[in-house]
């Protein structure tokens, strides 16, 4: 490369604003922002995932995993899960379509695959308690209500997020907003499935191994 | 003190376990200190009254979104708690300084403990996190040539969080008590079996609550620097204060969340009665202070970076030349960043990881240096055979390198691990990390407001009573810390409150001597700041450049208008302001267009209104009141999402007004 400019390059260079402006319109940056804080709340399931590593052979001469864990069942709770997860996928080709009934109805199907995983999730942890594996009994099990417990309290926000967003979706339709608010929560709720593969495999699998 | 109707169940009910006894009324220091804070915010709420300031305060600062007036707010916020933070400090000194002998000095070991505790959380996380915050929002845009941040509410609502912490803190003075356990809350002191007080129930909301600020606006911090900059400005054109802020956000983003899951297992400890960090049922308190220092070093990286990048743009400014080894700064900014998750152990070798643990981090810690080392040489080689201006600024940036190079090397001799057996808890530790955070950060912010400040407010600073709180501050710094190496040395341990030999005392008192000192370069700086506003038309800058600068931010008035830019620049070099000026840039007079810009919200304010009740629900088991006031979060946090108007165009005509008005300024800086 020669130091000479093309002419086109000089006139380039003279430039030192953009003359022709359009509006900076709102929320073009939400998608990475989302990502980011996604990728935050991850940091928080981390430091649960290794408080369970450090801790989850601590039983303090309590129940362990084999005692209290139900595969089968944990089996028919990851299935809601994975399930809520597809037909969200459902649901987000359905608003790029634009067909708001459908999308709302692949939400409202989304949302009841997710109540019917806490609900389940319910059940095991009042089943645990009712035989004394109280959060209070051991490390090992305030270790495993919190990580698995704060799951699920994501889920639950996920839900009340959902069913809020249906409303929106029913009074303004799928405008630029909304189909921005879509895709992020999009994004949350495949992030818990993510993190459930990890809750499946490290606590309930690998626990049953220990 | 106990009153009998304390035990009724309905009162309990009602106000959990507050109740009179938790006034301080038997602490004299704290009644004065009541009277004292009650008098004059009845002055200030009666003024602002008076002079009918509500309104104005409410629409154009409270609600507000522009970047610029929340950087002015966190920073009006760090100094107000530096002043609190100070107190703190100043009052353990003079405890330190006649406690010998037969004197218990005036402080009980109650009191005393509190304050040791108060100082180190204020000071870092209502001190330094907002002075750091606020100039990144205020500065960071404006240098990458954009108008606003990436999510404008989220910045307010970020605010607010951090100043709700803050309020939360200050509750603690006079109604309960503070933390007692040292600024990190260790367990398993900080369990509900050994701190069964509200104090530690503070500390942990306070924390919480303006940790959700911190961490957004570290997300906020990070898209717009990613996604915002104005076109030609690559990564590596980016000012170095923004780099130094993108690493600095990453920091953030990647160790906040630690801190707010270890509090909150902690909380889940005190308040459920789990066991994750107690000596029973399998419980790990070890657990804990590693988890808090995986969050704890970081921080520090969080609170200097920026620093660095300010200490590079005043050099390069000063000198007049270009910024010596800009690609070596920026990868020793991104070494540090990495570097500094691998160093946290070294905050406790004496826990006994074993011999190859400890080698492990002292050897990373060792290695840190390195990439610092290199970016103290690019200062001095941009100095060297520049023209140097002395300006307060460049003043400050000399003090910091020869104070922050000492408080390295002692750093470097603490990564040692068998010196750190030596030297751990004692005041050499004491005296080093004061050593690089005095003479890092807080000199580093003073150069930032000395550079900065007539950017904000359209006058520069005056300088004699700069000169006098610059040479207050650093002599004080001196003299208030050399003697701690000294006593650190000798083996003298942190947070005593009383001591046996008296052949300590003289370095405790020359150690107060310095504190006073110091109490002076802050009382400067407050007169400074006053003596400028009164001088303010002398003072004045109308071209927005006041000092020959190189980045974007000083291409705009002083202060920017709302909007920053009315027309996005285009960047061709690194230096782009400089780069204009040399190639004779002509601003544009013609062409203006309407501009998108977002609308004011009350909603951030609400929301952290709501946030400080909550916490202080939760500190005093108030349990109705913290579900009433979780519901409201959650509530008007799904009611301020069925608002979509959210932007305005400032009209053309505004626009053309605030440019026209420039122009004559210019003009007529041009005349004189």
């Amino acid at each position: 490369m020669g130091h000479a400019l093309t002419a086109e390059q000089a006139a380039a260079r003279t430039l030192f604003h953009v003359v022709d402006e359009h509006d900076h319109e709102a929320g073009g940056s939400t998608l990475l922002g989302f990502w980011i804080y996604l990728m935050s709340d991850c940091l928080i399931f981390a430091v649960l995932f290794a408080c369970y590593g450090v801790l989850g052979g601590n039983y303090a001469a309590g129940p362990g995993p084999k005692d209290l864990f139900d595969l089968s069942l944990v089996a028919v709770n990851t299935s809601m899960l994975l399930l809520s997860s597809i037909t969200y996928g459902f649901a987000m080709l359905a608003s790029y379509r634009k067909q708001v009934a459908a999308t709302q109805f692949w939400l409202a199907v989304t949302g009841l695959f997710g109540a019917a995983f806490l609900g389940i999730e319910l059940y095991e942890f009042a089943h645990m308690i009712h035989v004394g594996a109280t959060p209070q009994r051991s490390a090992f099990l305030s270790a495993f209500f919190t990580l698995v417990g704060t799951h699920g309290l994501h889920v639950t926000f996920g839900i009340v997020w959902l069913i809020t967003l249906m409303v929106q979706i029913g009074k303004q339709g799928l405008n630029k907003a909304n189909a921005r608010r879509l895709a992020c929560l999009s994004l949350f709720w495949h992030f818990l499935d993510v993190i459930w593969i990890g809750v499946f495999t490290f606590v309930y699998l690998m626990g049953m191994l220990r | 003190m106990q009153l009998p109707y304390q035990d009724s169940p309905v009162l309990q009910l009602i106000f959990g376990r507050l109740s009179p006894a938790a006034l301080p009324l038997h602490e004299p220091i704290l009644v004065a200190t009541f009277v004292a804070v009650a008098i004059g915010g009845i002055a200030m709420l009666a003024a602002v009254t008076r002079y009918q300031l509500w309104g104005y305060l409410w629409r154009e600062w409270i609600t507000t979104i522009d970047h610029k007036r929340i950087g002015i707010m966190y920073m009006i916020l760090g100094i107000v708690m530096l002043l609190r933070g100070f107190a703190d400090a100043i009052m353990m000194r003079l405890q330190q300084a006649i406690a010998f002998g037969g004197s218990e000095g005036y402080l009980n070991a109650h009191h005393y403990d509190q304050i040791f505790t108060a100082h180190g959380v204020i000071m870092i996380f209502f001190v330094a996190m907002p002075l750091v915050t606020g100039l990144m929002n205020y500065i960071v845009p404006l240098q990458i040539g954009a108008r606003d941040v990436a999510f404008p509410f989220l910045n307010n609502f970020s605010f607010w969080m951090t100043t709700a912490g803050a309020v939360l803190v200050m509750f603690s003075l006079f109604v309960g008590e503070f933390a007692r356990t040292g600024w990190l809350a260790y367990p398993p002191l900080s369990g509900i079996q050994y701190s069964p007080d509200v104090g530690v129930d503070y500390y942990i909301w306070a924390l919480q609550i303006a940790g959700v600020g911190t961490l957004l606006s570290g997300v906020n911090l990070l898209a717009t620097i990613i996604k915002m900059r104005a076109p030609g400005m690559t990564l590596m054109k980016m000012p170095v204060f923004t780099w130094t802020s993108l690493c600095t956000n990453v920091l953030i983003v990647a160790a906040f969340p630690v801190l707010t899951a270890v509090l909150v297992l902690l909380s889940l400890d005190r308040y459920v009665g789990t066991n994750f960090f107690t000596n029973d049922f399998g419980g790990n308190p070890m657990m804990y202070v590693n988890l808090i220092w995986i969050w704890g070093h970081p921080e520090v990286y969080i609170l200097i970076l920026p620093l660095f990048g300010v200490f590079s743009e005043v050099t390069s400014t000063f000198c007049g030349k270009k910024l010596f080894g800009y690609s070596s700064m920026v990868y020793a900014t991104v070494v540090i960043t990495i570097l500094s998750y691998i160093v946290w152990l070294h905050h406790f070798f004496t826990m006994g990881s074993g011999a190859s643990v400890n080698s492990f981090f002292g050897i990373t810690t060792m290695i840190i240096s390195i990439p610092t080392g290199a970016k103290i040489f690019n200062w001095l080689f941009t100095m060297y055979r520049g023209r140097i201006r002395f300006e307060l600024p460049m003043m400050w940036t000399v003090a910091f390198m020869l104070t922050f190079v000492i408080g390295g090397m002692t750093g470097v001799l603490l990564a040692v691990p068998p010196a750190d057996f030596v030297l751990h808890n004692s005041l050499f530790l004491i005296a080093h990390f004061h050593n690089v955070i005095i003479g890092g950060v807080l000199f580093g912010l003073f150069a930032g407001i000395n550079y900065w400040f007539p950017k904000a407010f359209g006058y520069k600073l005056d300088v004699f009573w700069g000169k006098v709180s610059f040479w207050f501050w650093v002599v004080g710094f001196w003299v208030a810390f050399m003697p701690l190496y000294v006593l650190g040395l000798m083996g003298v341990t942190r947070r005593m409150r009383y001591f046996e030999d008296p052949s300590l005392q003289i370095w405790f008192q020359i150690a107060a001597l310095g504190a006073f000192l110091i109490a002076i370069g802050i009382g400067a700086m407050l007169i400074q700041f006053y003596v400028s506003f009164r001088k303010r038309h002398e003072l004045r800058d109308t071209t927005g450049d006041p000092w020959d600068g190189r980045t974007l931010e000083w291409a705009t008035s002083s202060p920017p208008p709302a909007y920053n830019f009315a027309f996005t620049p285009i960047i061709h070099d690194g230096d782009a302001w400089w780069d204009m000026k040399q190639r004779g840039y002509q601003r544009p007079l013609s062409g203006f267009k309407a501009i998108l810009m977002p609308r004011n919200t009350g909603a951030g304010f609400i929301l952290a209104a709501l946030s400080t009740v909550f916490g202080f629900a939760m500190v005093w088991y108030i349990w109705w009141l913290a579900a009433l006031s979780f519901v409201g979060i959650v509530g008007y946090a799904i009611y301020h999402t069925f608002n979509y108007d959210r932007d305005y165009h400032l009209p053309r005509e505004e626009v053309i007004r605030a440019e026209e008005e420039r122009t004559q300024l210019l003009a007529a800086a041009a005349r004189s």
